[in-house]
């Protein structure tokens, strides 16, 4: 070599790597710089950090996004995707090469997102997410419905006074979430898992307004249909307009085209349950008028029937012979009745001729020393004065004498 | 008979059972008469629920209490 190299100053790898470092570091544009590419190589370590490079037509660049950035990927990167990447570029020493440190990832466009959400519907798709099998049944008649969405804006108003109108017997709960921006899935998945965990919500709408599709697409993300998954509550997705779709329109068990047609959807209507309620009783009075005449045909037919008639004469006749037992029951029980009367007045006689009275009319007398009726000489001594009762009056005696004799 | 207190959805599901059970027409008169009654005190029940039901809505707090919720204009 005829160039002489004494004369040059000799730095380690180090300290080569180092000074690329910093001038790389001190250039404004890589400080801060937005990248468009097609992802390729992308590798998500255990650590959590995403290896990947960006390429175009003619070119590779590699890129790095840590952990901390990592988690808030609103999307799953996929090799072949179109991204802008944004972040700065420096050197890693060890390899002594250039990458884009990388503090968000973005689809590349409308196609893109689209090309995102294909991705992510054929993977969940394929997953089970979407099963019908799945699906669980609406509730007729909710109890309670929990509205997990915005609080502000018109969709929430709109699906209250659709629900109040057609349904005011169902409560409702309005569950406020986030629904486009940072965090806006992750706070709607929160809201479902929660809501499963009360035992008084029997349906759920999620949802929000129209909007572009990146505000829709807190409903594209995983964490919002794997919640709607698993969710034991019936969830109705209701995002956007029309024509909008989301992922969790595929894993919702009902998919309302907007907030107002899930308010139609998740509740019975008033007029048409009263018009059934006023048919029911209009068939209850009917038939119950039915019946009736039919029992009075019945009883009409009972009465002009020969075997009633026919029955008619021995009823007759045992209705005359009752009346003929009635008479001479009560012929009985006359005569029974003098007999006691007559020998009443027999037994009255004979009392009467036992009475004292009619004794003293025949010429007896009771005596009495004071109110001690007079039977034995034993019961006097001489002038003690004695009353003698006869028939009409009292005599007052003494006893002048007295001596024992006997009757018999 | 006593009529308790049942939600709309069990209310119109044993009118519906009793209207049908009429119209067959195989009760007896009296039993007929009976599910006639227990139809019609259903009926007002319904009609009393549709008539004087009034919406309650909540809006559910960080901390998990509930309070009434009004929608704000926008």
């Amino acid at each position: 070599m005829s160039l002489n190299l004494s004369n040059l100053p000799t730095y380690t790898v180090t300290q080569v790597n180092e000074y690329v470092k910093e001038l790389m570091d001190d250039d404004l544009l890589l400080q801060s710089i937005l990248v468009r590419g097609e992802l390729s190589n992308y590798k998500r370590y255990p650590s959590g950090h995403h290896y990947f490079s960006l390429k175009d037509e003619s070119g590779v660049l590699r890129c790095v996004m840590f952990r901390g950035e990592a988690i808030h990927l609103r999307f799953r990167p996929e090799n072949g995707m179109r991204v802008v990447a944004f972040g700065h570029i420096s050197v890693f020493p060890r390899d002594g090469a250039y990458q884009l440190y990388c503090a968000d990832l973005l689809p590349d466009g409308r196609g893109a997102l689209d090309e995102a959400f294909e991705r992510l519907r054929v993977r969940l798709e394929a997953e089970g997410l979407f099963d019908e099998a799945h699906k669980t049944p609406l509730p007729e008649y909710p109890h309670k419905i929990a509205l997990v969405t915005s609080p502000a804006g018109a969709a929430v108003r709109d699906m209250i006074r659709i629900l109040g109108a057609r349904w005011p017997l169902t409560e409702v709960l309005v569950v406020p979430v986030r629904v486009q921006g940072d965090g806006a899935a992750e706070e709607i998945a929160a809201a479902i898992y929660g809501l499963n965990n009360r035992a008084d919500i029997d349906l759920i709408i999620t949802g929000r307004g129209g909007g572009s599709m990146e505000d829709l697409w807190a409903f594209n993300e995983e964490v919002v249909a794997r919640a709607i998954y698993v969710s034991n509550i019936p969830v109705i997705s209701a995002v956007g307009h029309e024509p909008d779709v989301t992922i969790a329109d595929y894993a919702a068990d009902l998919r309302a085209s907007t907030p107002s047609n899930a308010a139609e959807l998740a509740v019975p209507d008033r007029a048409e349950q009263g018009e059934r309620l006023a048919d029911l009783k209009y068939r209850l009075c009917m038939s119950i008028r039915d019946r009736l005449e039919d029992a009075r045909r019945q009883l009409d037919r009972l009465k002009g029937s020969r075997v009633l008639r026919s029955m008619a004469a021995p009823i007759q006749e045992r209705r005359m012979l009752c009346d003929s037992l009635r008479r001479r029951l009560a012929a009985a029980l006359a005569g029974q009745m003098k007999d006691r009367r007559a020998a009443l007045a027999k037994c009255a006689a004979g009392l009467d001729a036992l009475s004292p009275l009619k004794v003293l009319g025949r010429g007896y007398a009771i005596a009495r020393k004071g109110s001690v009726v007079v039977s034995s000489v034993g019961q006097t001594e001489q002038g003690d004065r004695l009353d003698v009762a006869v028939s009409d009056g009292v005599i007052q005696c003494e006893v002048k004498d007295k001596e024992e004799r006997s009757w018999r | 008979m006593a009529v308790k207190k049942q939600t709309f959805e069990q209310a119109m599901g044993r009118l519906e059972e009793i209207v049908n059970k009429l119209e067959q027409g195989d009760c007896d008169l009296d039993q007929s008469l009976k599910l006639f009654e227990e139809g019609a005190k259903l009926a007002a029940q319904c009609e009393e629920q549709l008539d004087k039901a009034e919406q309650k809505v909540n809006l559910l707090l960080e901390n998990g209490d509930e309070v009434p919720f009004e929608a704000g204009e926008d």
